[in-house]
């Protein structure tokens, strides 16, 4: 049994989806999501566990063996992305039944928890594989499912939204099928712990940089990295809260490591940083990111999707560790991605509490908010300040970590500059901030009490753990740290 | 040079036209027709590059020597399965854009979209 683990935390959820059709009664459709998704948690630290103490684990799919049959390969890395992402989807799910009671009719109930589950079976797929064309297929099943749990959103912007996601999504992941085909041209095969070792043989090809520039650009359009963000605003602003919550916390994360294991394990740190420019391409595309996200974040009065540029924002941050391309940078970007999950689902778990009571989320319904739900505006500021980078909160921590990796390297303005960027999020904080807690009620809003405690008790202990990792960073920066030297251990 | 190369010059021709549909046309079902010939050409691709010359379908058999290569084949196989879901969601994404805005072109819909942002914020600024 306990060597079926790494497939077994794909196919747990992946099975759970179709029994959910069978048992079609909307209370119990959501224990038992919330039981398969606590079992995939509890195995994702099982496998953490064992990596740590005794390395990678190889598990050959149905007994053939790796580079012709399917491989999946937990190493560090992708354990810890497991653990965030499942972690997640159980804290988030807890919430589900209450939140979707308000946002989605009775009747799609169980369909909601049947695309969520295959979505959550999509993102683990990508992470635990190690074969390529296997990617693809998950990400398929993830981003498929995304788009009609976007769709399920109650205003009709929603649906516009998922179809403008799709195109953008469907030409991304086609960019990608292009670059694996490319690659399978050059090298003749799918695994990539055999392509890592072929590829460098043929690395000065036209083909390969093509096959390179094509993965890169699909994996930027998944990753909503600045120029290619456009279509995430407004899918986790019209997105039912739920969905926000988990994909805010989830869906970009599975990308960014993507983009790390493509440049770090496959193509390789001298291909990838020293042939190419992706170093100045990605610190600039990431740092104009901050700012035009943050920009773009102080002028809205949706606040949803004041959070999702923000979401942009914070990409641009995990862009600049990754561009530094040594072990610090790298450090801090893995650190970056586990406390910018705990903050951001914190934060729209919250924004979905408020829809549940007010209705919407637009900046004038907050007003006089800050008295009438106490607990969980509280928790929007804690996330906030986490958001900022005040100390004691996560997002000091990751952000301790990316100025240190870009001093190391004397980057000095690229320091600067995240520092600025660290500024404009207070602007935005600030105005949520403002609406809750010194302005008067508008007159015409009904007063509301305070969230019911299924929404309470998870957006509390995301909270909580905002502040546990940010004073106590043993854990957190052990695997990250971990994770990163082990990549640079297979690059060298 | 030009005949050699006859698959991939199909490819990337039908690719370009398949990208550009995405992107200039306004309606929805033609963007996504432009969609599926865009995904069209990547099959294309994958399965020419299967070709060996002068080799057959691998079937096991004493007077065949040479084999295509059967492995693309069969990933495209999943590949197709998945852009005919894409296509699938799509246009019932398109129906319930058509139910509910009226419309299945771009402009209209942003137009529409955009007045209830403005008025939004008229009554926000009282």
């Amino acid at each position: 049994m306990i060597n079926h683990l790494p497939v077994l935390i794909v196919v747990i959820p992946l099975m759970a989806a179709p029994i959910c059709l069978l048992l079609n009664r909307p209370k119990l459709v959501w224990l038992f999501s919330l039981f398969a998704s606590t079992l995939v948690f509890l195995i994702s630290i099982s496998l953490l566990q064992q990596v740590m103490d005794s390395g990678v684990i190889s598990y050959d799919l149905g007994g053939w063996q790796a580079p012709w049959g399917i491989e999946y390969r937990i190493d560090k890395l992708n354990a810890f992305l497991l653990l965030i992402i499942s972690a997640i989807s159980t804290i988030v799910l807890f919430a589900a039944q209450t939140s979707i009671e308000k946002e989605i009719p009775k009747n799609k109930h169980t369909l909601f928890y049947i695309l969520y589950l295959l979505s959550l079976t999509g993102m683990l797929g990508i992470v635990t594989t190690g074969d390529a064309f296997n990617v693809f297929v998950f990400l398929e099943i993830s981003s498929l499912s995304a788009y009609a749990l976007i769709a399920m959103g109650k205003d009709r912007q929603a649906l516009w939204a998922s179809y403008q996601y799709l195109i953008m999504g469907t030409i991304g992941a086609t960019f990608i099928l292009i670059g694996i085909g490319l690659m399978y041209q050059m090298t003749g095969t799918l695994n990539m712990e055999d392509l890592s070792q072929r590829l460098p043989e043929v690395a000065q090809t036209r083909t390969v940089f093509t096959a390179f520039a094509f993965v890169i650009v699909g994996i930027c359009l998944k990753l909503a990295l600045f120029p290619l963000h456009l279509w995430l605003p407004n899918a986790y602003a019209y997105a039912p809260s739920i969905v926000t919550a988990f994909f805010a916390a989830t869906a970009t994360k599975v990308a960014v490591y993507l983009l790390i294991r493509f440049t770090f394990s496959i193509f390789g740190l001298s291909f990838s940083f020293t042939h190419l420019p992706l170093q100045t391409l990605f610190i600039v595309l990431g740092l104009v990111g901050i700012f035009v996200a943050s920009v773009a974040a102080i002028y809205q009065s949706n606040i949803k999707q004041l959070f999702a540029y923000s979401s942009i924002a914070q990409i641009g941050y995990m862009i600049v560790g990754f561009s530094v391309a040594t072990v610090s940078g790298l450090t801090a970007t893995l650190l970056h991605l586990f406390n910018h999950a705990l903050m951001k689902s914190a934060i729209f778990l919250a924004l979905g509490a408020v829809v549940y009571r007010v209705g919407n989320v637009q900046l004038s319904s907050f007003y006089g908010l800050g008295r009438q739900m106490p607990l969980t505006m509280a928790a929007i500021v804690v996330g906030g300040l986490s958001l900022i980078g005040v100390p004691l909160t996560v997002g000091f921590v990751s952000k301790w970590y990316l100025l240190l990796a870009l001093l190391e390297q004397g980057w000095w303005p690229a320091a600067v500059l995240v520092l600025l960027g660290s500024l404009l999020a207070v602007v935005y904080v600030w105005k949520v901030v403002e609406a809750a807690y010194f302005k008067e009620p508008l007159a015409t809003a009904t007063p509301v009490k305070e969230a019911p405690m299924t929404f309470i008790i998870p957006i509390w202990i995301l909270i909580i753990a905002n502040i546990y990792f940010g004073i106590d960073t043993r854990l957190s920066v052990q695997v990250a740290e971990a994770a990163a030297q082990s990549l640079f251990g297979a690059a060298l | 040079m030009l005949m050699g190369l006859f698959n991939d010059w199909i490819v990337v021709i039908l690719m370009m036209i398949g990208l550009y549909i995405v992107i200039a046309h306004g309606n929805l079902i033609k963007k996504l027709v432009g969609l599926t010939i865009f995904q069209t050409s990547v099959f294309i691709f994958y399965i020419s590059m299967a070709k060996v010359d002068g080799g057959t379908a691998p079937i096991l058999s004493d007077d065949i020597v040479q084999y295509s290569n059967p492995l693309p084949h069969v990933l495209i196989l999943t590949a197709i399965v998945v852009g005919i879901a894409t296509t699938a969601l799509g246009l019932a994404l398109v129906v319930r854009i058509k139910e509910s805005y009226g419309s299945i072109e771009e402009e209209e819909i942003q137009l529409q979209d955009n007045e209830i942002k403005d008025e939004s914020k008229e009554e926000a600024q009282p």
